[in-house]
C-alpha cells in the first residue's frame, strides 16, 4: 500500500505494416501517493505511450497499470493531463478554458463555484488578471502556466505530464519548475513527468526513473530524498551535480553509445 | 463603442464611383451600342422601368438561394462530420463526393427539372443545395480529421463522450474553416439558383428577368439584371461575414 500509481511488467507494441513495433517491454515503476516522479529516456522510446496508458486512453498488451488499488480499465475523472503544447481553447478566455475539466467532472457544481476555483489557481501561479485573456494574447510561458492550472482544476489524485516545460526558454523553464514545487505545498497530486531535461528531473523529482532505449523497460531507478520546496541553488550543490552525472550516464547507456560494464 | 470606420465606408463607394464613371466613358468613347455593352446611364432608367419586378424577382432568388445554402450548411456538416470523425466513412465518400462534384451543375438542371416536373421551388433549392455542399462537407472533414490528438485527450483522459469531444472542442475549433468554406458556398448556391432560372425558365427570380429580357432584345434590362445580381451576391456574402465575427471572431487576429 501507499503507491498511487503502480505500473506493473507493462508490455506493449504498436501495429504497423511490417508486424509489430514493441515499444515498452516489461516496465515497472512504483509512484508513491504524494510523490513527483520523473522519467527520463531517448526520445521515441514509449514515453508518451507510457502516459497514455496511465491515464486509460490505451491499454497494454502485458502487464497492467493500477491507480489508487484500482486496476486501469477505462479513462477516470481523477487524472489530469498537460503537455508540451498547452493545447488551450482560442474561443474561450483563461478563466473559462481553466474551467473546462469541471464541465465534465463536476456538471452541476455551482458557476460561480467553478469559477472561485479557477481564480484562485491562476492567481497560486501568477496569472491574476489575465482572466479574461484569451490565450493568443499571452506568451508561451503563460499559456502553460494557465494549462497547467486546467490540469489540476478538479483536483485529481494523479497529474500526468508529457513534456510541459520543453518548449519553453531556459529562465522561463526554471520559473515553470519552482511554480511547480509551489504548487505541490497547496494541491495533494501524486506526479508522473515525463521530461528530456536531465536538471528539471532531479530539480522536480522525488523519483528520477531512466527508460532503456526502444522497447523501454526500467533501466535505472534514482531516489532523490529531499522534501518540501527546492530552492534552485540545490542543482548547483556537489549532490546535485554528482546525481546529473549518474542520470547522464545512464542515459548515454539507454541511447547504446555507452556499455553498461564501463559505469 | 460602434465607432464608424469611415475608411472602410468610403473607400469601397469612391471605388465603385470609379468603376462607373469609367464605364460610362468608355462607352461613350468607343461609341458602342447597347447590345455590345450599356453603359450605367442606360442601365439605371431600364432598372426603374422594371422595379417593381426586380424587388419581386430578386427576392424569390434570394430566399431559393438561401433555403439550398442552409440545406447545404445542414447536409454539409453532417456528411463533413461522418467523414471527419470516421476513416473508413471518410475513404468510402471521398472520391463518390468528388466526382459528384465534378458533374457540370448546368447539366444536371434538366434532369432534375424532369424528375420532379413543375416543382420549380424545390427543383431551384435543391440545385442550390447540390451546387454548394460540397466545399462546406471538404472543410468540415478536414477540420474534424485534422484535431491535433492532445485536444481530444484532455477530454478523453476525464472520460468525456466522444459527442461531448465533439460539441466541446471539435465543432467551435472547425468554425473558422467551415466560415471560409461557407463564404465560397454562398456565391456557389447564388449560381445554382441562376442556372435552373436560366436553364430550366419557370417565370420566376432574376434569372427569369434575364431571359425575357435576353428574348425582347432589352439589353440594358440584361445588364440591369447582372447588376441586381452582383448586388444580391455581395449582400448575401457579407451576411456570412457578419455570422464569422459572430460565431468565429476569436480566429480574427487583427494586429492591434
Amino acid at each position: 500500500m501507499g503507491n498511487l500509481i503502480e505500473i506493473k511488467g507493462v508490455t506493449h507494441a504498436y501495429k504497423t505494416k511490417s508486424g509489430p513495433l514493441p515499444v515498452l517491454e516489461n516496465l515497472n515503476i512504483s509512484i508513491p501517493e504524494g510523490s513527483f516522479c520523473a522519467v527520463v529516456g531517448p526520445s521515441g522510446c514509449g514515453k508518451s505511450t507510457l502516459t497514455r496508458l496511465i491515464a486509460g486512453l490505451m491499454f497494454p498488451d502485458q502487464g497492467e497499470v493500477w491507480l489508487h488499488g484500482e486496476l486501469v480499465k477505462s479513462p477516470r475523472k481523477t487524472v489530469g493531463m498537460a503537455f508540451q503544447n498547452p493545447v488551450l481553447l482560442e474561443w474561450r478566455t483563461i478563466l473559462q478554458n481553466v474551467i473546462l475539466p469541471l464541465e465534465i467532472v463536476a456538471p452541476g457544481m455551482p458557476k460561480r463555484k467553478k469559477e472561485e476555483r479557477a481564480h484562485e489557481l491562476l492567481a497560486l501561479v501568477g496569472l491574476e488578471g489575465f482572466e479574461n485573456k484569451r490565450p493568443s494574447e499571452l506568451s508561451g510561458g503563460m499559456r502553460q502556466r494557465a494549462s497547467l492550472c486546467r490540469s489540476i482544476v478538479h483536483k485529481p489524485d494523479v497529474l500526468i505530464l508529457d513534456e510541459p516545460f520543453g518548449a519553453l526558454d531556459a529562465f522561463t523553464r526554471e520559473d515553470l519548475w519552482q511554480t511547480m514545487h509551489e504548487l505541490r505545498v497547496k494541491e495533494p497530486f501524486t506526479t508522473l513527468l515525463i521530461t528530456h531535461d536531465l536538471r528539471e528531473s532531479v530539480y522536480l523529482g522525488d523519483q528520477v526513473v531512466v527508460l532503456s532505449g526502444r522497447p523501454a523497460t526500467t533501466q535505472y531507478v534514482m531516489d532523490i530524498p529531499m522534501p518540501g520546496p527546492r530552492p534552485l541553488e540545490m542543482l548547483y550543490t556537489p549532490d546535485a551535480v554528482e546525481k546529473l552525472a549518474v542520470l547522464r550516464k545512464q542515459i548515454q547507456i539507454a541511447q547504446g553509445r555507452v556499455q553498461a560494464e564501463a559505469v | 463603442m460602434m465607432r464608424i470606420n469611415w475608411q472602410k465606408v468610403f473607400v469601397p463607394l469612391a471605388a465603385m464611383v470609379v468603376l462607373l464613371l469609367a464605364w460610362e466613358w468608355l462607352v461613350w468613347f468607343k461609341g458602342w451600342p447597347t447590345f455590345k455593352m450599356a453603359a450605367p446611364s442606360d442601365i439605371w432608367p431600364a432598372f426603374l422601368r422594371f422595379q417593381h419586378l426586380f424587388w419581386e424577382y430578386g427576392w424569390q432568388t434570394l430566399w431559393r438561394t438561401v433555403a439550398g445554402l442552409g440545406l447545404a450548411v445542414v447536409f454539409g456538416t453532417l456528411i463533413g462530420m461522418i467523414m471527419g470523425l470516421s476513416r473508413m466513412m471518410n475513404d468510402a465518400l471521398y472520391p463518390l463526393l468528388v466526382g459528384f462534384n465534378a458533374i457540370p451543375k448546368a447539366t444536371v438542371v434538366p434532369v432534375v427539372a424532369l424528375m420532379f416536373i413543375g416543382q420549380h421551388d424545390f427543383n431551384t433549392v435543391l440545385i442550390a443545395f447540390l451546387i454548394s455542399f460540397f466545399p462546406i462537407a471538404v472543410s468540415v472533414a478536414i477540420g474534424l480529421s485534422t484535431l491535433e490528438p492532445e485536444y481530444r485527450d484532455i477530454l478523453r483522459s476525464l472520460g468525456a463522450s466522444r459527442f461531448t469531444v465533439f460539441w466541446k472542442i471539435a465543432l467551435p475549433k472547425t468554425l473558422p474553416e467551415f466560415f471560409g468554406a461557407l463564404k465560397v458556398a454562398v456565391t456557389l448556391a447564388f449560381i445554382g439558383t441562376n442556372l435552373v432560372e436560366i436553364i430550366a425558365p419557370h417565370g420566376r427570380g432574376l434569372g427569369h428577368l434575364f431571359q425575357s429580357a435576353q428574348i425582347n432584345s432589352d439589353f440594358p434590362l440584361m445588364f440591369a439584371v447582372l447588376i441586381a445580381l452582383a448586388a444580391l451576391g455581395i449582400f448575401l456574402y457579407y451576411i456570412v461575414v457578419a455570422l464569422e465575427r459572430i460565431f468565429a471572431g476569436w480566429a480574427d487576429r487583427a494586429p492591434s
